[in-house]
């Protein structure tokens, strides 16, 4: 069994050798797949949504090969800076806790307003209520600032869950990728005031790869001169166009 | 008739497709790290055994660091440090003239030819390499109970046994290999089968690996559907989802049960335990 397992390395190895020679420059786009409409897998298992949209056309002007690879959100930056993908693109706000780990490009969505979705109806007091958030989010930083309850959950989905379940009282998230929640499930709804986090969605590099990191900033600024990404904000409706 | 050619649909789409596949990536895991796992294991036992100086030391630090240390602790700190490991021999033999640092604050950079796989290589490699990563972790883990599960064994077989192979003139290693050995499995086995349920159902460890497990997909499949990203949306179906994990579990255990209980009945046929001596009396 042993010689089946050394075989079968050897085999990938060789392999990736043959690879290099035909490709010149690939770069991998690591995200999560579980957030719409920034990122989801469609029916037939492939990553779609808004950033993969916008990923594609930057690659295409930035002339690279990109392959999309997806990653649980928990490990998402550390296995950024060990060098397993070579970009985040995920529906990661810049913040200044996260420029100290890795360097973002400019952002290519306005801030976008995060909501709290609750039961239809109820009388949402945000400071003495159970909040729920996906961990390493700037929500659940923000819900942890306002001395609300935390309650913290791995994937956006089971954040949902938690509110149907009665679990908490509400659920604090980008509004974009709740209102497909409040539009389909009559028994929720937004609760309170939407409140401004974060500096807008970028692109996260490792810190040394200033060059990659330039390539797509310039791509993001060309789409944004021509209007392009503004067509693909509205067809997707993450938030204000430039 | 529409409900059943919507689920037709439904249970056929591409990310259906993948979720029945990763019950093979599951099964295919088990069929490699189980046997790998024992021969770690049975390496580990050996070593801590033995009388040379420093083997023994190593055999015994391997069966208690590995098994004082938390799974998960392992497979999110090991798995990186074992990836950057092979990364950095091979950038030392690739690159010799690279002249930057390797750690650039969080950074871990080595040149292009060094990255494990290539960065141009298919998907598939990415995917393969970190099948295998799993594959030896699992087997890494897992081999260091079985260690102490065989090492254990080796000491229940009756010294008398040994005694009277020595007084054949057996040598030390004969005595080892054709005495202990074939008779410790009987000893080994409750152990051994413990260790292969649990392994069972530490696959969805795999995904912190980034191996989509069965686990991951139940749970990718079931959560709710919006109909604007899908063409079959539906509330949440978690639930139905985990239950047929539930009962491919339940399956996988009794047949494994089944299975193991066949091999004990063979290995203490002639035994002098009180399992061998039931069978001697029934006969």
């Amino acid at each position: 069994m042993k010689t089946i397992l050394l075989g079968t390395a050897a085999l990938a190895l060789s392999a990736s050798f043959a690879f290099a020679a035909s490709h010149a420059m690939t770069v991998r786009l690591g995200t999560e797949g579980a957030y719409p409409p920034f990122n989801f897998l469609n029916d037939a298992g492939e990553v779609a949504g808004f950033e993969r949209e916008v990923g594609d056309e930057l690659c295409k002007r930035a002339e690279l090969t990109c392959e999309w690879v997806t990653n649980e959100w928990d490990s998402i930056i550390p296995n950024l800076v060990s060098g397993n993908y070579d970009a985040i693109i995920a529906g990661m706000s810049i913040t200044d806790e996260r420029e100290e780990v890795i360097d973002f490009t400019q952002n290519y969505t306005q801030p976008d307003p995060s909501s709290f979705l609750g039961r239809a109806g109820m009388d949402l007091d945000p400071a003495n209520a159970v909040i729920a958030a996906q961990t390493g989010t700037i929500q659940a930083a923000h819900v942890a600032e306002m001395g609300a309850t935390l309650l913290e959950f791995s994937n956006p989905e089971e954040t949902i869950g938690a509110v149907r379940a009665g679990e908490a009282d509400a659920v604090l998230a980008d509004k974009s990728f709740l209102t497909s929640y409040a539009q389909e499930d009559p028994e929720l709804d937004f609760v309170a005031e939407d409140i401004l986090l974060g500096g807008g969605i970028g692109m996260g590099f490792r810190e040394s790869d200033g060059e990659l990191r330039e390539k797509f900033d310039a791509a993001i600024q060309s789409m944004k001169d021509d209007g392009s990404l503004n067509a693909l904000i509205e067809k997707w409706e993450v938030g204000a166009t430039f | 008739m529409s409900d059943l050619a919507w689920y037709a649909c439904y249970l056929t789409t591409g990310k259906h497709l993948s979720f029945y596949a990763s019950f093979g990536t599951v099964l295919l895991l088990l069929a490699i790290t189980a046997p790998v796992a024992l021969g770690f294991g049975f390496a580990g036992a050996m070593a801590a055994r033995s009388h040379v100086f420093p083997l023994n030391w190593i055999g015994k630090a391997y069966i208690a660091i590995v098994r004082g240390v938390p799974d998960i602790a392992f497979f999110l700190f090991f798995v990186i440090a074992l990836d950057q490991g092979f990364e950095w021999l091979r950038h030392q033999v690739k690159c010799p003239d690279w002249d930057q640092p390797i750690r650039q604050g969080s950074d871990f950079v080595v040149c292009d030819a060094a990255k494990l796989p290539l960065n141009a290589s298919a998907q598939w490699i990415h995917e393969t390499y970190g099948f295998l990563l799993a594959v030896l972790t699992f087997a890494i883990v897992f081999g260091a109970f079985a260690a102490n599960v065989l090492y254990g064994a080796m000491r229940a077989v009756p010294r008398a046994q040994i005694e009277t192979a020595e007084a054949y003139g057996m040598t030390h290693r004969q005595s080892f290999w054709r005495i202990l050995v074939p008779q410790m499995w009987v000893y080994a086995l409750p152990g051994l089968s413990n260790l292969w349920m649990v392994l069972i159902k530490a696959t969805p460890l795999l995904f912190l690996l980034g191996v989509e497990d069965i686990v991951y997909w139940a749970r990718e499949l079931g959560g709710t559907k919006n109909p604007r990203f899908t063409d079959y949306p539906h509330g949440d179906w978690r639930m139905w989802y985990f239950l047929v994990l539930l009962v491919f579990y339940l399956v996988f255990t009794k047949v494994s049960e089944v299975v193991l209980d066949r091999v004990m009945a063979r290995l203490t046929h002639g035994q002098a335990t009180s399992g061998g001596e039931m069978q001697r009396k029934a006969a």
